[in-house]
């Protein structure tokens, strides 16, 4: 639209509002607004008539209330004389965990299945086609469900693991997979416990330091020093000698078979392995066509410039695909990402206790604030979403291609 | 130095006085004043990142100019959307890549502006169009879509999309540039019969073979700025600007 | 100079191809190079072979031994006798209620299986372009012929309402001829509540007029709720999201505020708080005393929540068009509605259509939500009435492996023809 500096002689008319283009959008957003206002306005005095009627108000008291109930999984301190605001912030941590446990395992699973899609190995890479299609074209519930409902009905029961003519057997008699869920070994951190974990920190930087170095020495001398065993030295071997030196500090607990169950250690519940493998293999399929698209997306021209220049297969993985190919893949990625901690809003099928069993469960239907309990339950998703969504958008940015 | 010189009148087309724009800080074009006659040919030449593009697609209003004015065919370009719209149904343009658009036939391009704009009927607008894409000597490619023709067939589309409006004035943004070369020349030849018939053009071209026969009147740009007009053969056998000098010598040295 | 060799060659008789040298071929060879070529992809191979015939040799007996006669859970095993063998019987007494709910009237199954059958007809010619361009007006007159198919009543509804859209449109037309883009939408809107509301006294007086017998929406389930959730939701949401995406790149700032914040907090929440809200909240929000069916509220937060992901696809179409489109059109006068409907929304949208079914079908297995908020879709219904029924307890494979089968043929189908129309595209454009 052109727009030039008047000589002031024009006079204004009504119609200008319409049709001069320095007022038009001015005039078009007014006229969104006030439609906006009155749809808000409609609505929200429907909302205040309506509480009116059923005798309701919003308030958010309830948050201090005693909760009343109990949660099966806790990760962190709760008594069901506790608040409802601390039964929240105990199904929020159950979903950061089953979330995060999800995305890790996702990852490695969608990561190689996405290489093995493409190598030569006919098998294998029909295999892992049958795999992403048979997982990514039925509904993430229904695997939820089956999952779950497998594992309840093969797994052991407890008393099964009794005697000395036992029908089942723990692994290492350190790990227990029943149907009441999977039973781990907890770690004791006694004394200097947390010098070791602090060893181990440490060492990583450590081998970073070091890989840094030895890139160093190569552009400076051109001597070529072999990283990778010497790597895995110092990620191991400090965190070896700390531990020991100090006399063993972290211990194990192990879960042993008491009566009828198993006590000790850390118990997982059934609800929390179901969705966990759930996400993780439904998700993975997923990540794995990602990976896939990724790598096939950096036009072969490359891997033939990079040949043509002399480099060998590895390094032109390394250096030229792998660096492009992970523009591609990560936006995708961290979307899935977004996914899998939407989905696992799916615990209250299985029964597993997250913010949403809680919250959105239990609370709300013992208070009856409903309006205030979605209200926060769809901030707390809001809030996760949109911190990885600028988390994505740094990493874009930081990634772009300079062009000119 | 044609009988096509004879057809120029005295009437001025376009009036351009003063006029500044800028991107942002970036003073892209600089006190620009010209003036078109009607019937006049211009071609308008200069190194790349010197504003001519931006300088005719000022005079239709495809970018707005934040000093100084534009009058086309006695309308001044302001603010007012009517304006611009009188403005655009009486300019054509043709594009460096053609922007024919593609899910509609190649009659469907030519009618679609006069039928939604000017209202025209659409028996009528249909005749209209077929009367031009005779003139642009492709009319049996009526109904067939933009990607099924070459790019020269797609330009001299462009150019007869542009005449169905019946414009009074006609600018070229490079429209040679992204043919290949076997394919200028039906364009080109396209374009003089336009001349030859007094269309009043403006042409960003690098094709000085054309403006030697075509043109009455060369303009050099550089920076932004009218550096040099002349008639094209003083033009380019005696250049006074050096920067004309250096220009002329790289495109009709090698 | 004239016994230097000359370079000059030219070439009278042209070379006929022949054949290649006979090489080692065979199954052999292949297996060699492919599955057995170096020591990691030879282990790779063994451990596959081993495991989908574990898989095969575990599940193909239970298959084939299934039992389809019994009438319980009990009665299976003991015809069964100790084997292993599915229970096939489940199936073959539930199946009618797995796809079609456990309330909707028998003598009626006819209905939806008619309207299904009629949906891939009319669907057919917008999926495949070289389909005869008059099938489009079979495909406009489903939408009502399906309503009334599904839900009964009479005939006269779903044709007041196609009326008053026709109406509406034809104002839309002339009016907008006359005096442009605004007035035109106006007076098609107002002709469209005019027909309705005059419509509306046709239908109260005449409700047995050609009237098939009605069925409430809370009667629906089974897989048929899925697929009505689904096609319903995706339609609707699909203008929806083409107004969003407009106004998400729009230079105003506040339309643009709207359309973002809008699109932002509907992908940052979970679909199953949205059917929350459908199921206890949102009646709060209509006048007082309005009383609108459970799968009505539903309808509404599922397309909220489809459009604003559609919205997402059709901006990245938007984005995909060259800028010399928009100026093209520009240049030759058209204004903002016509260069939108006439140029930049064809193209965008023909872009757009893998993304939208891929949308589509991640919105369909997204419909299974709704047995969490108690309402019987195919998994509401295994885990509802059938899994809770005496007879058959305890009894989940046949079941699932069942739904697996449906969802798996129709996203496996979509999915296909989203690829097939993908390679179709790429082609297509230069």
């Amino acid at each position: 639209m052109s727009s030039t500096t008047q000589t002031g002689t024009s006079k204004f008319s009504l119609s200008m509002l319409i049709n001069d283009t320095r007022y038009r959008s001015t005039t078009f957003q007014v006229i969104a607004l006030i439609g906006l206002i009155f749809a808000m306005g409609y609505l929200v005095s429907n909302l205040l008539s309506n509480l009116a009627d059923a005798g309701l108000n919003i308030s958010w008291r309830f948050f201090g209330e005693t909760a009343g109930y109990d949660i099966n999984q806790m990760p962190i301190e709760y008594n069901n004389q506790m608040s409802h605001g601390r039964a929240s912030l105990v199904g929020a941590v159950n979903t950061l965990i089953v979330a995060f446990l999800a995305c890790v395992s996702a990852t490695i699973l969608g990561v190689i299945a996405g290489v093995l899609r493409l190598s030569n190995n006919w098998v294998v890479s029909k295999l892992m086609a049958i795999y992403v299609e048979a997982f990514r074209n039925v509904p993430v519930l229904i695997w939820i469900l089956i999952i779950f409902l497998v594992m309840s009905n093969v797994l052991p029961q407890p008393r099964e693991f009794r005697g000395d003519a036992a029908a089942s057997s723990m692994w290492f008699d350190m790990v227990a997979f029943t149907n009441r869920g999977v039973y781990i070994p907890r770690l004791v951190l006694e004394d200097h416990g947390w010098a070791v974990f602090a060893a181990f920190g440490l060492s990583i930087i450590g081998v970073f330091a070091f890989r840094r170095y030895a890139r160093a020495l190569l552009f400076n001398t051109g001597r070529l020093i072999p990283t990778f065993l010497p790597s895995i030295g110092i990620l191991i071997l400090p965190t070896v000698l700390v531990y020991f030196a100090l006399g063993s500090p972290i211990g194990l607990e192990n879960p042993a078979l008491k009566g009828f169950n198993f006590k000790g250690g850390l118990h997982l519940r059934l609800s929390l392995i179901a969705l966990w493998f759930a996400l993780a293999i439904y998700t993975g399929a997923f990540i794995a066509e990602n990976v896939r698209a990724g790598i096939q997306a950096i036009s072969h021209g490359q891997t033939e410039a990079a040949a043509a220049l002399g480099m060998r297969p590895g390094r032109i993985m390394s250096l030229i695909i792998l660096p492009q190919a992970l523009r591609v893949i990560v936006p995708p990625l961290i979307s899935q990402y977004l996914n899998i901690t939407k989905n696992s809003s799916l615990a209250i099928a299985v029964g597993y206790m997250d913010i949403t069993g809680t919250l959105g469960g239990i609370t709300l239907n013992q208070t009856g604030r409903a309006i205030e309990c979605i209200l926060v339950l769809m901030l707390f998703y809001l809030v996760i979403s949109l911190s990885i969504s600028a988390i994505m958008n740094v990493y874009n940015n930081a990634m772009k291609l300079k062009e000119r | 130095m044609s009988e096509a010189q004879m057809k120029v009148s005295d009437e001025i087309a376009i009036s351009i006085e003063n006029m500044n724009k800028w991107y942002g800080t970036f003073h892209v074009l600089r006190d620009i004043n010209l003036d078109v006659q009607r019937g006049e040919r211009i071609v308008i030449c200069g190194p790349s990142g010197s504003g001519k593009s931006t300088l005719i697609r000022c005079i239709n209003a495809l970018e707005e100019h934040q000093k100084g004015s534009i009058t086309v065919d006695g309308t001044l370009l302001s603010s007012d959307v009517k304006n611009i719209d009188k403005v655009r149904s009486e300019v054509g343009m043709c594009f460096q890549h053609f922007n024919l658009f593609p899910h509609l036939t190649i009659l469907e391009n030519c009618t679609l502006a006069p039928i939604w704009v000017r209202k025209t009927p659409k028996k009528e607008a249909e005749e209209t169009a077929m009367h031009f894409l005779e003139k642009v000597k492709i009319p049996e490619q009526a109904d067939k879509y933009p990607g099924q023709l070459s790019g020269g067939q797609q330009q001299r589309v462009a150019i007869a999309r542009s005449l169905c409006m019946k414009p009074r004035i006609m600018l070229f943004d490079e429209p040679t540039s992204a043919l290949d070369p076997e394919m200028i020349k039906e364009v080109l030849d396209t374009m003089i019969e336009l001349a030859e018939d007094g269309m009043t053009m403006l042409c960003v071209t690098h094709e000085m073979g054309f403006a030697r026969q075509v043109a009455n009147r060369v303009i050099f740009m550089d920076a932004g700025q009218i550096v040099e007009q002349n008639e094209p053969e003083e033009f380019f056998n005696n250049p006074q600007s050096d920067r004309t000098k250096l220009f002329l010598s790289q495109i009709l040295g090698h | 100079m004239s016994d230097k060799p000359s370079i000059g060659f030219v070439r009278h008789e042209p070379i006929s191809p022949s054949p290649p040298p006979v090489q080692q071929a065979g199954v052999v060879k292949w297996m060699r190079e492919n599955l057995f070529s170096n020591w990691i992809n030879s282990i790779l191979t063994i451990l596959s072979i081993y495991f989908v015939a574990k898989i095969i040799l575990a599940s193909t007996p239970w298959m084939w031994n299934g039992v389809w006669t019994t009438s319980s859970l009990r009665e299976c095993r003991e015809v069964l006798q100790g084997t292993s063998g599915a229970c096939w019987s489940v199936l073959a007494e539930r199946w009618n209620q797995m796809l079609f709910g456990f309330q909707y009237p028998v003598e009626a199954y006819w209905r939806p299986t008619l309207a299904f059958v009629f949906l891939l007809v009319s669907i057919a010619p917008v999926l495949f372009q070289k389909l005869p361009r008059k099938m489009l007006i079979f495909s406009a007159i489903y939408p009502f012929l399906a309503f009334w198919l599904i839900w009964g009543g009479t005939l006269l509804a779903p044709v007041v309402v196609a009326l008053s859209l026709i109406v509406g449109y034809l104002a839309f037309v002339k009016i907008e001829r006359l005096t442009g883009f605004a007035t035109g939408l106006l007076s098609g809107v107002a002709a469209v509540v005019m027909v309705l509301y005059l419509g509306s006294f046709v239908t109260t007086a005449l409700p047995e007029f050609i009237a098939l017998e009605p069925v409430a929406s809370r009667d629906m389930g089974g897989f048929m709720l899925n697929l009505i959730l689904g096609t319903v939701c995706v339609s609707l949401s699909i203008p929806l999201g083409i107004v969003l995406a407009l106004g998400r790149q729009s230079n105003m700032p506040i339309i643009k505020g709207i359309c973002v914040v809008f699109i932002e907090f509907i992908r940052g929440v979970p679909l199953i708080t949205l059917l929350f809200v459908a199921n206890v909240v949102l009646s709060y929000f209509f006048p007082p005393g309005t009383n609108l069916d459970l799968i009505l509220r539903v309808i509404i937060m599922i397309t909220l929540f489809s459009a604003a992901y559609i919205a997402e696809v059709i901006r990245g179409g938007l984005a995909a068009l060259p800028r010399g489109q928009y100026e093209a059109a520009d240049s030759l006068g058209l204004d903002y509605p016509q260069a939108m409907r006439l140029i930049i929304l064809p193209q965008a949208l023909k872009i757009s259509i893998p993304g939208i079914v891929n949308v589509a079908v991640g919105l369909f297995k997204d419909t299974t939500l709704v047995s969490v908020i108690s309402m019987f879709d195919l998994v509401g219904m295994i885990r509802g009435p059938i899994s809770s029924s005496t007879a058959w307890t305890g009894i989940y494979w046949e079941l699932y492996l069942f739904a697996i089968l449906l969802f798996f043929v129709v996203c496996y189908g979509i999915s296909q023809y989203s690829q097939w129309l993908e390679r179709q595209l790429r082609t297509d454009h230069h």
